[in-house]
């Protein structure tokens, strides 16, 4: 028989439509698939056995019936799952149920998607590798003693270890897309307001995107049609028919790109990206020439500038986030022994809770929004990001999509880069200007360097979020797909 | 110094942020209700409680009582604006920032004019924003209530994201020895004003309207002095004492040569006093920035001049109107008006009533049993119909003054219209001669002493027999009747 954590989720949705297997089979298949390899990878944060199972056993009664029906499905642990621990991977919200689930879960309930449980990231989705969750840092199944990328670590590793078929992340500057690339999986930021915020814990508000994860373009695509659309409890979701990704990554894979234009980002050039990631690019580049598109370099001034804008924006957005974490409602409090005050109380419940990362993005943050300090960081960083959207835009008007490697380099080994915060924000260097924009873009595996994987990264105009995955698709069928070794 | 030395000498300006908690069914930014007085925390939701994950989302309604009373204000609202998160910690605020508005407020630069002494004052209106309510903290197992000695210290959610609007006046100078009295002449209009949009109670003792009064002195010719802050002033009399104090406190302080120190002031209302509270000298910094979980408000062009043409007559105007209708003074009107009773009034009349009939019930009886159970007016138990239906009652004889208040006892009991009070509970005027005769004769042969001093022409004394007959007949005999009736068969008329 065939090992079920093998298949893709768009073959698993339909043997399990035809009854060929059953959805309860294909969930145990990957439960026990974490038992068996998740001490090693760490993916997870917490496992809903009997959560996942009740809901395969609904789909195999034929209550519910979808095109995802019965494909199981692992969540980034910053999303709200009702009944079930959510935590972000902060100690200040350790063993805490959310009464509630996130619309995104909702939907994936709703569509019969069978929840495994929770998954590892970088506490409140602030970092590049996983190493700051509270919990432990996940392995990347390539090379256990690498980063798997972040924050959304755990969701990519466990797509690559074969524990899911799907995964959920969320993408503030590129925690989708950069644990995607490093661990040779797909991962798509669609367009801000595509997918509903709610139930997502904020890390960074007007950045923040929740977006699919998978092996495949095309179960990426299936993913992201069952979560997207409009949620009137998210003010900023966009009321707009959902684009059709599904059809378009399925006409991608046909291999034709006639006619469209891809754009190349000139001042991406020079950014020290590693000469294996480089060469992965280009030769990416001319499979896709050969497949009818073709290249045109465009200009965007100001992106280098969007690291330091995003480490303004999100960081002071942060700052105001998190103040709800005060040991007053809900999850740690710390020091409440009768003898202190409620200040004394909520300063050691916050001393207790929050990690290095986020106490420093935290003070980063109150200090961006400071008064007689607004205009100077805050104020300045809005305007970059204003510009930012304009390179965008002009560029939109004379290609189709933009291309870049994802990461400037493959999957580093642990504790290389926490010494240094700046060497760590340089992973998101070419996934921040898309968040600062608002507009979507995918991470493509384009290759491998050092026998590590390497990520293509398509960005489109918003609302375009069917565009990049037609390109995605047609890359995709150019360059194969890549195995990491067995666990 | 005496206040008027006082004035002689130093020129106040006042200025004045009212807080006004919307009316709207439920809250700011979730669908939770409003009630007030309802059981502690019950409701609440993931997003007024801030769990983490949750998103606010405007109140529409919120917005339309904004612009209302931006409009009433003479304010112009504006195309485009934004909520701001204001960041501070307070143990009753979920998300510990206030979502507010800050520099891109949703109405601007209107007035409104009140009049004292016969002389009209337009106080300038800076700005109206929307922003939302905290919770509230309840310290339980002291003596006092307060922090101080409690055990532990409870949090009520119930009103935290209620909608409310602050309403900021410009400084007003040049008021002199007036400003008192025009600062709560301002409040009283505001009052009326946003009472007549029906966008809120405006309840003062409640807590629904609050105001923070600004102060300052400066010297004739000379720059405006440091202000003061005097927070949560929560009656018309405090605003005006509260500007008094502030004033003979503030000239004692100059005189001596001393110095006015930014800060907060906390109004005292048994002495009438303001009392330090924090010194601004160390001002939050507040990090306002644009609120990132709202989309911006752009109130289309044709909704806000729909809410214009809807605005119903200023209060001002009306009064003016009904004051002539009913013939009264402005002082009445003004005691009417503060009652809440001018609509009431007005609906009594148009029911069929007099004007003074409507007002006595209103004003007396009525307007006493709302004072005692704290509630507005309107909710006292009668309606216009019934009240005009009792006036109708007496005009027609059929009920005498002190029958028609235990009628009306009945009415708020919801026994029922006053005619099936009247009928049910038997209090009809008697009017019946047989009846009021034998019971007149009854009184006399049961007071032969008083009856003889009667026969002998102290009349004064019949007063008594009268009394008599009324217990007899339980009040329902015609007191004038009965003295006429009784004198006559005495052999004295």
């Amino acid at each position: 028989m065939t090992d079920l954590t093998r298949l893709s989720a768009a073959s698993l949705a339909s043997k399990i439509a035809s009854k060929e297997v059953s959805a309860v089979e294909v969930t145990t298949a990957h439960l026990d698939r974490i038992a068996a390899v998740d001490e090693r990878v760490h993916a997870f944060l917490h496992v809903d056995r009997e959560g996942a199972l009740e809901a395969a056993r609904k789909v195999d009664n034929g209550e519910i019936t979808g095109p995802l029906a019965g494909v199981p499905i692992a969540v980034k642990d910053v999303v709200t799952t009702k009944g079930v621990p959510t935590t972000a991977a902060s100690k200040i919200l350790e063993g805490w149920k959310p009464p509630y689930d996130a619309t995104i879960v909702e939907r994936l309930k709703q569509a019969g998607m069978p929840i495994l449980g929770k998954t590892n990231m970088d506490e409140f989705a602030m970092g590049s590798s996983t190493e700051y969750s509270a919990y432990g840092a996940t392995n990347n199944p390539w090379d256990l003693g690498r980063i798997p990328g972040g924050s959304g670590g755990g969701s990519s590793a466990a797509l690559a270890a074969f524990e899911a078929p799907l995964a959920i992340g969320t993408d503030t500057g590129g925690s989708i897309r950069q644990p995607g690339a490093v661990t040779g999986t797909v991962g798509a930021k669609p367009t801000y307001g595509g997918t509903s915020r709610y139930g997502l814990i904020a890390f960074s508000s007007s950045l923040d995107t929740p977006g699919p994860c998978g092996r495949t373009v095309e179960d990426t695509a299936l993913l992201h049609s069952v979560m997207a659309g409009y949620d009137p409890r998210d003010s900023t979701s966009i009321n707009a028919p959902v684009p059709d990704v599904v059809r378009a990554a399925q006409i991608g894979k046909n291999g034709d790109l006639s006619g469209v234009k891809l754009g190349v980002v000139k001042e991406f050039a020079g950014d020290g990206s590693e000469p294996g990631v480089l060469s992965s690019f280009h030769e990416s580049l001319e499979k896709l020439v050969k497949l009818g598109a073709e290249i045109v370099e465009v200009s965007c001034p100001h992106f280098q500038y969007a690291l330091p804008a995003y480490y303004l924006i999100a960081p002071s957005e942060a700052s105001s986030n998190l103040a709800r974490f005060d040991g007053v409602r809900y999850g740690l409090r710390a020091g409440d022994d009768g003898s202190r005050s409620l200040e004394e109380v909520m300063s050691l419940t916050r001393e207790a809770g929050f990690g290095p990362e986020v106490k420093r993005r935290i003070i980063i943050g109150t200090y961006a929004l400071s008064s007689g300090y607004y205009d100077a960081y805050y104020g300045q960083a809005q305007k970059v990001r204003t510009l930012i959207t304009r390179d965008f835009q002009s560029a939109f008007e004379k290609v189709d999509v933009l291309v870049s490697p994802t990461t400037p380099f493959v999957a580093f080994p642990f504790g290389s880069r926490t010494s240094d915060p700046y060497q760590m924000y340089l992973a998101d260097l070419f996934t921040i200007p898309t968040n600062l924009y608002g507009g979507p873009a995918i991470s493509v595996p384009c290759g491998l360097s050092e026998g590590l994987p390497v990520g293509f990264q398509i960005m489109a105009p918003t609302m375009a979020d069917d565009r990049m995955y037609r390109v995605a698709a047609a890359l995709e069928s150019a360059v194969g797909s890549f195995t990491p070794p067995e666990l | 110094m005496t206040y008027e030395e006082i004035l002689t000498k130093y020129e106040p300006v006042i200025g004045l942020e009212t807080h006004v908690e919307l009316g709207t069914n439920t809250k700011m930014f979730c669908g939770c209700k409003t009630d007030f007085g309802a059981e502690p925390n019950t409701q609440t939701c993931p997003v007024c409680l801030a769990l983490p994950g949750a998103l606010p989302v405007m109140n529409r309604a919120a917005i339309a009582a904004t612009i209302q009373i931006g409009l009433a204000l003479n304010c112009d609202i504006a195309e485009w604006c934004r909520m701001a998160r204001k960041n501070y910690f307070y143990p009753d605020m979920p998300k510990n920032f206030q979502t507010s508005q800050y520099d891109e407020p949703l109405c601007v630069e209107g007035y409104v004019d009140v009049v004292v002494d016969g002389k009209e004052y337009r106080i300038g209106i800076e700005r109206v924003h929307i922003e939302e309510d905290t919770g509230k903290t309840l310290h339980v197992g002291g003596a006092t209530g307060r922090i101080h000695g409690a055990t532990e210290s409870l949090v009520d959610y119930n009103r935290a994201g209620i909608p409310l609007v602050e309403i900021v006046t410009k400084p007003v100078p040049g008021l002199g020895a007036l400003a008192p009295e025009v600062a709560k002449a301002y409040v009283a209009e505001l009052r009326d004003i946003i009472r007549s949009l029906g966008v809120s109670d405006v309840r003062m003792e409640q807590g629904s309207m609050r105001c923070d009064v600004n102060t300052s002195l400066n010297l004739p010719g000379e720059e405006w002095g440091t202000r003061t802050e005097t927070k949560n002033v929560n009656s018309l009399r405090s605003v005006e004492r509260a500007v008094r104090s502030e004033i003979i406190r503030q000239a004692g302080i100059l005189d001596d040569g001393g110095k006015i120190f930014q800060e907060t002031r906390h109004f005292q209302e048994t002495t009438g006093d303001t009392r330090s509270g924090r010194s601004k000298e160390t001002a939050t910094d507040y990090r306002y920035f644009p609120e990132p979980d709202l989309v911006p408000i752009a109130p289309d062009r044709a909704w806000v001049a729909e809410l214009k043409a809807a605005l119903p007559e200023k209060p001002s105007a009306k009064r003016a109107r009904l004051r002539e209708d009913w013939g009264i003074s402005e002082i009445d009107m003004q005691s009417v008006a503060n009652a809440g009773a001018v609509e009431l009034i007005e609906e009594t009349i148009a029911a069929g009533a007099s004007p003074a009939g409507a007002r006595k019930w209103w004003m007396g009886e009525l307007a006493r049993r709302a004072n005692e159970q704290d509630i507005e007016l309107a909710a006292v138990g009668a309606t216009p119909a019934q009240v005009a239906a009792l006036q109708k009652l007496v005009d027609d004889g059929k009920l005498n003054d002190k029958l028609a208040r235990q009628v009306l006892e009945g009415v708020v009991a919801g026994e029922g219209d006053p005619a099936a009070v009247m009928a049910a509970r038997g209090l009809e005027v008697v009017n019946d001669t047989g009846a009021l005769t034998k019971a007149v004769d009854e009184a006399i042969a049961a007071n032969p002493d008083i009856a003889a001093k009667i026969r002998d022409g102290k009349v004064a004394a019949a007063g008594a027999l009268v009394g008599a007959v009324m217990k007899t007949t339980r009040g329902q005999a015609d007191a004038k009747a009965v003295r006429e009736l009784l004198l006559e068969r005495l052999g004295v008329s």
